[in-house]
C-alpha cells in the first residue's frame, strides 16, 4: 500500500490505476472488456479483494462482544473503518457514521426514523430526477404519516429549476431529499445552495451521494447537509455495505429503526434502553467484512488525488459526448451545464435494449432501460436510454472502441 | 407423438442454421433480420390486454385454438426480442395444445440464447413462453 501511495500521490496516472483492477483485464466474448457501467457498480481494486480474502481467511470473528483476541481485532478494524470514512467525509465524529446495507437502506432508515418525528401535513420535497430509491421510501412515509410529497420540476437539459424549488419551500417543509449527481443524466446539482435554502425555512436536507462519493471530494461539514448517504459497492468497496452520515444531534433525536442485539443498552421484559450512536442504528451483527473492506476502499481512494480524478472524468465524459454527437439521429439525454461521468443517449428508431445487447456482444458493458428513474423517463417521453457511465480507470481509447462498436451495432439494426 | 417430433425437428433445424455462424455478431444479425422480416401480430392486438410488460422491452402475444392447433402471433418493441419471438413461433405455431404444454424448448440454450429467457432478463420473453403454454393448457380444458 505504501508503495502504491508513493506511485500515485500527486500525479493522476490512469494506467497505474487500471493495473489495480483485475476485472478490467478480462476478455468478454473474446473481446477486451470495456466496462462502462460504473453507475451501477464499480470494479474492485486488488487491495479490497485481498482485504476481503484476508478477513474471511484469518480475521473472521463477531464484533463488539467477544473477550478474545480475534473479536477484539475485528472490532477495532471495523471501528477503524468507521473513523477512516468519517475522516474522508470530514464528519465531526465517527458516531455520525452509521453502517447500512447501502444507499436505499440508508434512505429507508431516515424515512422511518426521522419520519417518526414528523406530523400530518408536513411536507417533504424531492426532485423530478430522483432514483426510485429516493422516491418510494418517501411515498411510503407520506402514506403512513399523512405527509405531503412535493416534486421540484426539471428543465429539458436535466437541471432542477431553482425558482420552482424556492416556491415549494415553506415552513411546512421538513425535509428535502435530492440526488447529488443524477445516475441517469449525469447532472451535478447545485446542492450547497439548495441546502442553504432548505435550512433557511428550517428543513433538513438529505443528500443522495450514491453517484457523487466516487466522483468528487465530499466534505459534509462544508456542504452542511444533515444526511449524506451512499453505497460501498459504487465506491470500489464490497456490495451489501453502505453508509448513512447524519448530524449527531439529529441522529440522537431520532428513534431506532430496527430492534435487536447491539443496539441496546439494557433489556428487560418491562423496558429496554437503547445504545448510543452509532450502535443505536446498527441492530444485529453488521456486515463486518463489508465495513472493514469499505475502509480499505477509502484507503485506496486516499491514494488518488480526487480533484485530478474528477477533472479527468469530466474530460472523459465530455470527450464521449463529442464523439457521440458525430452520430446521425443520436440524441444525448441530459445536457446540463454542470455534468460528469454519465452519458445517456438514444438513437432514433432503435430500442436501447437492442443497442445494449449488441454492444455487450462486442465486450462493452453499458446499462439500458429506465435506470430506476421511471418518472424521469416519463418526463422525456422515452422508454429508456443507453447509458455509458465512467470511472477514473476508463480511457479515451475505450471511448473510441465503444464508438466503433456502436456504429457497427447501428448498422446491423438499421 | 408425431407433433412432438415436429417440434423437435424444427428445433434441430434452427440449431443447425445457427451452427453456420462463427461469432456472436453474425448470430445476432440473423436474429435481427428475422425480427425485421416478420409481420408478427395484427395491430388490433397491440393493446394493453395482450401486453407482457418486461423491464427492458415489451411483448404483445395473441393466442387462439384453430382446428385443434395453437395459433400464435406476437410482437415486441425491441427488434432482437422480436427476432427471438420469431424463432419461438416457428417452433410452437400450429402444434397441438398437448404438445406445447409438455414441450421442452431445448434449442434456446443450444444456440446460446438462454440469457434472453432467464427469469432475471426481464425482457418479456419468459413471460411470453409461459403465457404460450398457459394458453395451450387453457384450450385443453375448454
Amino acid at each position: 500500500m505504501t508503495k502504491l501511495i508513493h506511485a500515485l500521490k500527486n500525479q493522476f496516472n490512469v494506467s497505474v490505476i487500471r493495473d489495480q483492477f483485475p476485472a478490467l483485464r478480462q476478455k468478454i466474448y473474446g473481446k477486451n472488456l470495456v466496462y462502462f457501467d460504473n453507475g451501477a457498480t464499480s470494479q474492485k481494486p486488488q487491495v479490497v479483494i485481498d482485504a476481503i480474502n484476508r478477513y474471511y481467511a484469518l480475521e473472521n470473528a463477531n464484533i463488539h462482544r467477544g473477550v478474545h483476541f480475534m473479536s477484539q481485532r475485528a472490532t477495532s478494524d471495523f471501528e477503524a473503518a468507521r473513523i477512516r470514512i468519517q475522516k474522508h467525509l470530514n464528519a465531526r465524529k465517527s458516531e455520525e457514521i452509521i453502517f447500512t446495507k447501502g444507499t436505499t437502506d440508508s434512505i429507508n432508515l431516515v424515512a422511518f426514523s426521522y419520519g417518526e418525528l414528523l406530523n400530518k401535513g408536513d411536507e417533504i420535497i424531492i426532485s423530478a430526477m430522483e432514483h426510485h430509491g429516493n422516491i418510494v421510501p418517501w411515498q411510503m412515509l407520506c402514506a403512513r404519516k399523512g405527509l405531503v410529497l412535493k416534486v421540484i420540476p426539471i428543465n429539458t437539459n436535466g437541471e432542477i429549476i431553482q425558482e420552482e424549488y424556492d416556491k415549494l419551500l415553506s415552513n411546512k417543509t421538513k425535509l428535502v431529499s435530492v440526488i447529488h449527481i443524477s445516475n441517469t443524466l449525469g447532472t451535478v446539482n447545485p446542492v450547497k445552495e439548495m441546502i442553504k435554502k432548505a435550512h433557511a425555512v428550517g428543513a433538513k436536507f438529505l443528500l443522495d451521494g450514491a453517484q457523487s462519493i466516487q466522483h468528487m471530494k465530499i466534505d459534509v461539514k462544508d456542504l452542511d447537509c444533515d444526511f449524506y448517504v451512499f453505497s460501498g459497492h459504487k465506491v470500489f468497496g464490497p456490495t451489501g455495505i453502505g453508509v448513512l452520515y447524519g448530524k449527531e444531534a439529529l441522529l440522537d433525536a431520532m428513534p431506532p429503526y430496527q430492534g435487536g442485539g447491539d443496539m441496546i443498552e439494557k433489556v428487560t421484559f418491562e423496558k429496554t434502553t437503547y445504545n448510543h450512536l452509532p450502535h443505536k442504528f446498527e441492530a444485529g451483527t453488521p456486515h463486518i467484512a463489508g465495513g472493514i473492506c469499505l475502509g480499505t476502499a477509502f484507503e485506496f481512494l486516499s491514494t488518488i488525488d480526487l480533484i485530478e480524478s474528477e477533472a479527468y472524468e469530466r474530460e472523459l465524459a465530455h470527450y464521449a459526448e463529442q464523439v457521440l454527437e458525430t452520430f446521425e439521429d443520436l440524441t444525448i439525454i441530459g445536457t446540463a451545464k454542470n455534468k460528469t461521468s454519465v452519458v445517456s443517449f438514444n438513437v432514433k428508431g432503435l430500442h436501447p435494449f437492442d443497442i445494449g445487447t449488441l454492444l455487450d456482444k462486442q465486450g462493452i458493458a453499458v446499462r439500458t432501460g429506465h435506470h430506476c428513474t421511471q418518472p424521469l423517463m416519463d418526463f422525456y417521453k422515452i422508454p429508456g436510454t443507453v447509458r455509458a457511465s465512467f470511472a477514473f480507470y476508463n480511457t479515451k481509447e475505450e471511448v473510441d472502441f465503444f464508438a466503433e462498436a456502436l456504429e457497427k451495432s447501428i448498422n446491423i439494426l438499421r | 407423438m408425431e407433433g412432438n417430433t415436429d417440434m423437435t425437428k424444427i428445433q434441430h433445424e434452427i440449431i443447425s442454421d445457427f451452427m453456420l455462424f462463427d461469432d456472436w455478431m453474425e448470430k445476432y444479425e440473423y436474429i435481427i433480420d428475422l425480427g425485421k422480416e416478420l409481420p408478427l401480430i395484427n395491430e388490433k392486438y397491440k393493446t394493453d390486454e395482450y401486453i407482457i410488460e418486461g423491464c427492458q422491452s415489451k411483448v404483445w402475444l395473441h393466442a387462439a385454438l384453430i382446428n385443434g392447433k395453437m395459433d400464435y402471433s406476437a410482437d415486441s418493441d425491441a427488434i432482437i426480442t422480436k427476432g427471438i419471438i420469431g424463432l419461438l413461433i416457428r417452433v410452437m405455431n400450429h402444434q397441438t395444445p398437448e404438445e406445447i404444454a409438455s414441450s421442452d424448448l431445448f434449442f434456446i440454450s443450444e444456440i446460446g440464447l438462454q440469457e434472453h429467457l432467464s427469469p432475471t432478463r426481464s425482457n418479456g420473453l419468459v413471460g411470453m413462453v409461459k403465457k404460450m403454454k398457459i394458453e395451450a393448457i387453457k384450450s385443453l380444458n375448454q
